[in-house]
């Protein structure tokens, strides 16, 4: 998390600092390599600290202190638009006096390109996202999805090596959004672009990135393909943040190798993999994802551990079941069932003992 | 859905008259409200502004007291032909005798001599000494009164004054107008003044360049002032409103006054030049009762009227516009050129509407400091109006800067689009 920066990547922050008060640090010692063609996303709540980061690398902000370096040069002192950096805003800032085909020439024509390069490359880059036939509409007179494409497309149009998005789908209906994210992943793969992509929507992250960045409180708290991310989060404040997860509050009782054991407050003892605690006496945050607890006597696996349960809710919610339950004192746990003719419904109020492997519960930092 | 009749008849309400007229009657009872919510406001308009307006519009062209105040003569003048180099039958002079003695007694003759006089200068005295004297026509008595008047004042032996009398007998004149725009009914219909006695074309034309000039310098000094306060923080902002806004609260006087002092050769800014040395003592600026003092003290009183509607089309315009260019390549320069100015010029045109229609009218500070280069038309207006008492001819000025006014508003339309104008 906050080890030194050595590799050459193509971005690197080494050391950054942020503060716009010279009171408090918005970022705090940032350390972040992205390598050539890869999709990052910095994904956290606002007020982390992801958004300041990407002003800094598109040169809007300027670091209080370390170095953001782009292709082995740093570009500390290199004003915004000689950095290259295409940018996707999060209201799309398309020029509302332009047509399409106008937004799309400028950052050609402040290149002092020919006219005949210049149409070629605006109808590649509308055609490439299916915008082809707008090039004279304005851009109010596009539909949200519609604008994001031409946004995109004029990130691209002038080829840089670098794309930053600014959360570029926040104002899209669910559907749309979907589509757009498999539409720009796809862009920025087949372009072999290096992307920047902000988001505090975390679904979003996990679906679109090679990488995601994880951000609290101007750290990056983990950093990590989606999966890892998802299935080991290494600290209490990104199991969390990432996805559905119950927590158990408990202190540690021992701790060998890969295994521990956590008493909880109501006395109930469990197995768990020690994460980020070290020492016996340590209070902890017992993570469990809801879908990997099971309450099906037969199905639960060798070396699970079970504890009492109450049915406080049951939800349908169509492919899934979600069921909240009593667990220790806990009244917010939940548990997500997949739809299966041979599963059994929850009434509330039904007692009933619930299971998961130790692997798949994980004793945090407090 | 089931409610709607396909048979093709009007569509029928519940209990069946037609919708439309029942959709009429429900909203008749809002419409009422709202036309008497609104009523005192309509009601001031028209007395305080819609019937002044259209009673100055036809002072403009009025012109009954010829007519009234000597009826026979008017009717009997009407055959004459003033080109024939002759002087009027004797009827017509018989008809002016009798004209004058009724209004003698009456003591009309000054008025309608006044009123002449406007178009033929030293009329009003003839009016006033024949008058004198008509009292105690005798109007049987007298066999010739063509010489008769003629031997009271030889001024009635003179074309000319006869040709005034004919001239402006209608009740409906173009008079004034004609001399709005410094020309005069001669032997041959309209001409043209003599060079020395055009003013009016002179005045509306400095009063257009001067206003224009005004309008600039304000565009100039507003752009800077909008920009800083739509892009600093809000508190920031708040106070630096407090002092654009600080003008408004100060009296028109207090502030004209206050550039009297500033600029006059005794002045502060006088002053502190010879005092540094620029300027020798003898040799002091004359930068007051001239052009420049009316507009350095008019581009003072009317900035607020432009930063406010800059600042309101500046607001609207997020940050990342600027930011999307600059990361697109463009300098500073080319993004604030194409990208940031396109966008601010709805509220350019909205303060240039606005400041260039008050100036065009605008009447104290010309008057102030002004001296006699740096007058406006509504000074002359106002003139007129109170010292001339030639009302007429202030309301046919005052027709024409309201013309001027509808002209500009509608090219403005045509150029750049009333639409696009933000107030806010």
């Amino acid at each position: 998390m906050a080890e030194a920066v050595t590799d050459d990547g193509f971005v690197v922050f080494d050391r950054v600092q942020k503060s716009y008060d010279g009171e408090t640090l918005v970022v705090k010692d940032l350390n972040l390599s992205i390598a050539k063609g890869e999709f990052l996303t910095m994904l956290g709540p606002s007020g982390s600290g992801k958004t300041t980061c990407l002003m800094m690398l598109a040169g809007f902000e300027t670091a209080t202190h370390g170095d953001i370096r782009l292709g082995g040069q740093p570009i500390n002192n290199i004003p915004p638009h000689k950095r290259g950096i295409g940018m996707v805003f999060q209201n799309y800032a398309l020029f509302p006096h332009m047509t399409i085909a106008e937004n799309l020439a400028f950052p050609l024509e402040v290149r002092k390109m020919g006219k005949s390069e210049r149409e070629e490359k605006i109808k590649r880059a509308l055609d490439m996202v299916e915008m082809g036939a707008f090039g004279g509409r304005r851009p109010s007179q596009l539909s949200g999805g519609q604008q994001q494409r031409v946004a995109l497309a004029r990130a691209l149009v002038f080829e840089p090596e670098l794309v930053l998005m600014d959360e570029p789908l926040g104002a899209l209906d669910k559907q749309l959004r979907e589509k757009m994210q498999f539409e720009i992943t796809d862009l920025a793969h087949n372009l072999g672009i290096t992307t920047v992509y902000v988001t505090h929507d975390q679904t979003e992250a996990l679906t679109m990135s090679d990488n995601v960045a994880v951000f609290d409180d101007g750290r990056i708290q983990q950093l990590a393909p989606p999966d890892l991310l998802y299935e080991k989060p290494e600290n209490s404040f990104v199991a969390q943040f990432i996805g559905e997860n119950n927590t158990l509050e408990g202190v540690v009782t021992e701790i060998s190798g890969d295994t521990c054991v956590v008493r909880l407050d109501d006395g109930e003892e469990l197995d768990a993999t020690p994460i980020n605690v070290s020492k016996v006496g340590e209070r902890t945050k017992v993570s469990i994802r809801p879908e990997r607890v099971e309450y099906n006597k037969e199905r639960l696996q060798e070396g699970a551990h079970t504890l009492k349960a109450e049915v406080l809710e049951f939800i349908y919610m169509g492919d899934i079941f979600r069921t909240r339950l009593r667990v220790a004192g806990n009244d917010e746990f939940i548990i997500k069932t997949r739809n299966a003719p041979d599963v059994e419904r929850l009434k509330p109020g039904q007692q009933i003992e619930i299971g998961w492997l130790p692997q798949d519960c994980r004793a945090l930092d407090a | 859905m089931s409610d709607t009749t396909d048979t093709g008849g009007p569509v029928l309400a519940a209990d069946g008259t037609p919708l439309k007229r029942s959709l009429a009657r429900a909203l008749r009872r809002q419409k009422m409200r709202a036309l008497l919510l609104i009523a005192p406001l309509l009601l001031f308009i028209l007395i305080s502004f819609i019937l002044p307006v259209a009673d100055m519009l036809y002072r403009s062209v009025k012109n009954g007291i010829v007519a009234e105040t000597l009826p026979r003569t008017v009717v009997a003048i009407a055959d004459w032909d003033a080109d024939s180099g002759e002087l009027p039958s004797e009827a017509v002079y018989a008809a002016m005798a009798a004209d004058l003695k009724e209004a003698a007694a009456a003591k009309t003759h000054t008025k309608v001599g006044t009123r002449l006089n406007y178009e033929n200068p030293g009329i009003s005295s003839l009016f006033r000494k024949t008058g004198r004297k008509a009292k105690k026509f005798d109007i049987e008595g007298v066999a010739s009164w063509k010489d008769e008047l003629i031997d009271i004042n030889k001024d009635w032996g003179d074309i000319d004054n006869w040709r005034t009398i004919q001239t402006y007998s209608p009740r409906v004149t173009s008079g004034y107008f004609l001399n709005a725009v410094d020309m005069r009914v001669g032997t041959d219909g309209a001409e043209l003044r003599p060079e020395a006695e055009r003013i009016y074309m002179n005045l509306l034309g400095r009063t257009l360049w001067m206003s224009l000039a005004i309008t600039v310098c304000c565009i100039l000094l507003a752009y800077p002032v909008a920009w800083i306060l739509a892009n600093l923080p809000m508190r920031q902002a708040n106070i630096l409103m407090i002092l654009v806004l600080l003008p408004f609260w100060t009296s028109l006087l207090v502030r004209t006054s206050a550039w009297k002092i500033l600029l006059q050769q005794q002045g502060v800014i006088n002053d502190i030049l010879v005092w540094v040395g620029l300027v020798d003592d003898s040799a002091r600026l004359v930068i007051i009762n001239n052009q420049f003092g009316t507009i350095v003290a008019m581009t003072h009183i009317l900035l607020p009227f432009m930063i406010l509607p800059m600042y309101s089309v500046m607001q609207t315009i997020p940050p990342s516009y600027l930011r999307a260019a600059k990361s697109l390549g463009a300098t500073d320069w080319t993004a604030f050129w194409r990208v940031y100015f396109p966008q601010t010029v709805p509220g350019i045109g909205a303060g240039s509407i606005l400041v260039f229609i008050l100036a065009i009218g605008y009447y104290i500070t010309p008057a102030l400091v002004g001296g006699t280069k740096g007058t406006f038309i509504s000074n002359q207006i106002a003139f007129h109006i109170s010292s001339s008492l030639n009302w007429g001819l202030a309301s046919a000025l005052g027709a024409i800067l309201l013309a001027v006014v509808l002209v500009l508003y509608w090219a403005y339309d045509k150029i750049v689009g009333i639409d696009n104008v933000k107030l806010g």
